[in-house]
This record gives structure tokens, sequence and C-alpha cells, in this order.
């Protein structure tokens, strides 16, 4: 199937992507491709068949107690964010 | 003394702990090695020289102390999608340019801990999406036995290392074939293990269901003693898995004889290049005559395996690659107007190419409407082919096929084309779907290029599958030759 320009932008914005005018295009041949290419899966008959999410049958997610267990290391995380002030991430105003 | 580099890493961990070489002599030839190389070759992103030579030294009074572990002073490098405290971890993306991991993955600081001294962080396709190397941020990685053409990928630098011999022994990741797909284009052993059996904290995540660590290496016996100190249940990592690791080393000896080879009939497909097969079949020949029983099996919906995987992988894929939001780490944009275009911005500008279609592929495959189609489609017909392999592992103890189509390609040559680039995983993407423990060895040559055999087993039989290799590499001499230039 092959995908409108609107398309690519939508999925675009879903994503928190900004692409150039010059790569709507590029996307939009290239995920109709795979699309196309992935519709193959149609002629399989999964009738019955459970979806697997994980490769390991039966396990299940294993859970720990709630407890802490890591230390507070928020300034040595924070080394690598692009901008904070007093020990909190900065981003541009949302409420004005 | 032979040099150095030519020794495999067990030889140069022997070698160390009777004393015929310092660990210092060793880094400080392997780091020449790399510097030398690294123009042409480009397989580091980051070489870490000051703190490998200090280790280095801090390794040589253990050994003279009579201490230490399984690779005290051994040289290794790791990819550079594996956090290593206080040093850059890019992942190859420049969203991760300037990312300096806070805290070691369980990977490293298990090396770390039996004493692997760090070299640096090899080259990889960003964010490990791609099978060429070509998608760095840092530039692509070139073969060493011809620099025209890719080492493969996304351990693209880790394999062109260990394959010049700049270094022994490197981590990897395989997602879809991210270590079995270079490790035959560059003509060395490449492990990936049983999803679950080596931790994944600390890796930074592509496809969660089908990430799993392992290891780049001259030979099986090299894997099996890298894979013994890397692997084992990890608390921090909610699907490692809670079950002993055998002596993977201790096993490699023992005969295959009477050992139940299956040949993928889905394997020896019409893209499958002529030449490969002849040496693919070759190489079965060497395993009838070591006495193994070989018979042929058919897994008839392995065919579906990389449309599955191009589902399956891009959807992981948006939903993990989402925390890259321009806030905590990683790139932000200058100046942004508001929120939204502070998210938009910095992911435009901070992901490659692949990376940003791969996310939109899976933003569209996860979106209302689609979901069922596409993505609940691809994970049933997984449960199909895990079904296949689970039938297959009846009737024989291993899997044996090609692990490309063909080998190594020029550089350039498939970047226009992302089907053409994704059809290369072809015989290695089942593999991760089902979660199986699979290797790649040398097996032969076409026009003085590598070619590489896979064997697949059954979940957690990473130690029949090691044996199956070293029988084979104790058979022949494939695993034994280096490119030119690099002897």
């Amino acid at each position: 199937m092959a995908l409108t320009r609107e398309q690519i932008a939508s999925i675009a914005t879903l994503a928190r992507l900004d692409l150039t005018p010059e790569e709507i295009p590029v996307y939009q041949e290239s995920l109709s491709r795979i699309l196309e290419f992935v519709g193959a899966l149609e002629r399989a008959d999964t009738t019955g068949v459970a979806p697997m999410a994980h490769p390991l049958p039966g396990l299940t997610q294993r859970l720990r107690q709630d407890e802490v267990t890591e230390g507070d290391g928020h300034e040595r995380y924070q080394l690598n964010a692009p901008l904070t002030t007093a020990g909190l991430y900065l981003v541009p105003k949302v409420i004005e | 003394m032979s040099a150095l580099h030519t020794r495999t890493l067990t030889q140069l961990a022997d070698g160390l702990r009777r004393k015929s070489f310092s660990s210092v002599e060793l880094v400080g030839e392997m780091l020449a090695r790399i510097e030398k190389s690294q123009p042409l070759l480009n397989a580091f992103i980051s070489v870490t020289a000051a703190q490998a030579l200090e280790a280095a030294r801090a390794a040589d009074r253990t050994l003279a102390a009579r201490g230490g572990g399984a690779l005290t002073g051994v040289p290794i490098a790791h990819k550079d999608i594996f956090c290593t405290a206080g040093v850059r971890t890019t992942c190859g993306s420049r969203m991760l340019d300037n990312f300096v991991a806070p805290y070691d993955a369980t990977v490293v600081a298990k090396l770390k801990g039996a004493g692997a001294v760090v070299l640096g962080k090899t080259n990889m396709d960003e964010f490990a999406m791609g099978s060429s190397n070509e998608t760095s941020f840092y530039g692509p990685v070139r073969n060493p036995w011809n620099p025209q053409l890719v080492p493969g990928g996304s351990s693209g630098g880790s394999a062109a290392a260990v394959a010049a011999r700049l270094i022994p022994g490197a981590t990897a990741t395989d997602t879809g074939g991210s270590i079995r797909q270079p490790a035959a284009l560059c003509g060395i052993t490449g492990m990936k293990p049983t999803y679950g059996r080596v931790s994944r904290y600390g890796m930074v995540a592509f496809a969660s269901s089908l990430d799993q660590g392992g290891t780049l290496t001259a030979s099986a016996a090299d894997a099996a003693l890298m894979l013994r100190e890397m692997a084992g249940f990890d608390v921090r990592d909610s699907t490692s898995v809670e079950r002993e690791v055998p002596d993977y080393v201790a096993a490699l000896e023992e005969p295959i004889a009477g050992l139940r080879v299956g040949v993928l009939a889905e394997f020896f497909d019409k893209g499958l290049d002529p030449d490969n097969e002849r040496c693919v079949r070759e190489a079965l020949k060497v395993f009838g005559s070591l006495g193994a029983r070989v018979t042929q099996v058919s897994l008839p919906h392995l065919p579906l395996s990389v449309p599955v995987y191009y589902v399956v992988a891009p959807a992981e894929c948006s939903s993990n690659l989402a925390r890259y939001d321009g806030v905590r780490f990683g790139h932000r944009c200058e100046n942004p107007r508001d929120l939204n275009d502070m998210y938009r911005r910095s992911r435009g500008e901070g992901f490659g190419a692949e990376v940003k279609r791969r996310i939109m592929t899976g933003t569209y495959v996860l979106s209302a409407g689609y979901y069922d189609a596409y993505y609940l489609k691809a994970q049933r017909v997984r449960a199909l082919i895990n079904a296949d392999f689970a039938r297959a592992f009846e009737e024989v103890d291993v899997l044996i096929g090609p692990t490309t189509p063909t080998p190594a390609f020029p550089i350039g040559a498939k970047t226009s084309d992302p089907i053409t680039m994704y059809l290369n995983d072809i015989y290695t993407i089942g593999a991760n779907l089902a979660g199986l423990p699979a290797i790649s060895v040398p097996c032969g040559f076409v026009q003085g290029l590598p070619v590489g055999l896979q064997i697949v087993g059954p979940h957690f039989s990473e130690a029949r599958v090691l044996t199956a290799a070293h029988a084979f590499q104790r058979a022949t001499d494939w695993h034994t030759r280096i490119p030119v230039g690099y002897a």
C-alpha cells in the first residue's frame, strides 16, 4: 500500500520527529515499500494462534520487592542533561 | 616469539598467566595496531589508551601475585552500545555524541571482574540498526579483507577489529543477526546466546524482545571463554534468566559423534549465492566425517521471518527510542520555541535516516487501526516460527546452514533500498525471533572473501553449539586466516 505525504507527516507527528520537506518523499517511498514487503504476513494462516511477545515460552515477568535499592545519584545523572538548575531538568515553558 | 596479535584470546590469557609477556606489552602492541588501522578501518569510536595502560599495569601486578581471573590482562573492546562508566557511550548516534555513561553495563562489569582490559569502544550502525555499519554517525567501518567492502553490521567495528587482529575479542549485540552477519563477512566467530542468557542491563535498548549480547572472537574456544565470563543471571534485567552457567570451556572437547545435524531446507533458497552454498555443503561433509548424522529438516514458516522482524523490531524500537526527548540526556536542538518543537527538532536532528525510518515504521504499525493487522499478526506468525523450531529440535540437536546469502558487498551498494539491505539477515533473524543460541564460524572463501556457517541450537544449548563449532574448527583452518596486511 502506498502512503501519502499527509500520512508520513502524521506518522512523524506521532513519533515527534521533525522531517525536512525533502525527507518526506523519501520516507513515503521506503515506508510504502516496507509495508508492501511485510504484507506477506497476511498469507500466513494464524487462526487460533496466540500472539508471541517474548521468545522464552512460559517465562513470566519477574517482580521484585518494592524496596529502595538505588542511592540518590541525581547529580551524576544530570551531568548528561542539556539544561538543569537546582537539581531540576529545564525545558521550555509549558504553561504561559 | 610469534607476534602477540596473531594469538587467540585463549592463548593470550594462558601466556599472561605463564608470564611469557606482560599485559602492558600486549596492550601496548594492540593500541599501536588500533592507532595505525584507524584512518582506514574506522573500527573504533573511542580509544581509551590511558585507562587501558593503567589497567594493564594493575593486571600485571595481580598476575605477579599469582592472582586474577580468567581474563586478567587480556585486551578486549566493547561495542559502543554497552554503557561504560566515565567513558562516552554513543551507540553510533549523534543523539548520544556527548553521553558519558554514569554506570557500567553488567557485561562490562563482569568482564572487568574477570580481569579483562578495555582498549576502547567499537563503531556500529546507529542504535544497532543496519547490516553494513554504514548508518553510523561516525562513518562506515571498512572490511579488513577489502576496504571497498562493508564489514557487515550492526557490530561492524567489533568484527573488523577482531578480523584485523586489533583485539582478540570484543563484545557485540545481536537483534536480527548483528553478531553473526558481521562475523561471517569478516571471517571470524560470532556467538549470540539464548535470549536472557546475557544481561541486557546497561546495553542500549533497540528491540527488547530480540536484543541479546554476545561475543566476536577468532575461534569458538575463545567465544566459550569470553561467554562464560559474561553470561549469568542479573537481577537488574527483568528478562535475564535465573539458570546456572555451564563451563563452556570444559565442554569444548566433548566428541560430536552421533550429533544430529539438521540442514534447513529453507536456508538453501534462490537468494543463496552458489559459491556460498558450495562452502556450506563442504562444511556439512566435515560434520559428517566427524560422526554427525546429517538430515534434512524443514521450517515452513521461516521464510516469513524477515517480514515478522520488520514489524516487531521497529515497533519495539519506536517505543524504546521514545526516551530520547532532549530532556534528561542526549542531543537537544538550539532555541526551542516550545516543548513540542524541542522534542521534534532534537529527535529530527539527533537521529539518522535509518533510525527515523524504523521509528516511523514502528509508530505506524502500532497506531490505531493498524495494530491488529501488522503488530498482532506479526506476533502470531512469530509464534508459528517458534513452533517450527521447537518441532525441528525434537528431531535434531542443532540446525546448520549459511549465515548470509552472499559474502561482503561494496560500501554503498545496498543503501538506496532498505529491503535489499534487510534481506541480508534472512538466515539470521529466525534465531532472534525464537530466542535461540546461534554461532557463525568461517567455512571457506569466495574470491578471497570469507563465508560464514551458522549453527543454531535449542534454548540454553550454548555448550552444544560451541562444542560443535569447536569440533569444526579443529578439523578446519578457515578461522585462522588473517587478512593480508594484518598478519
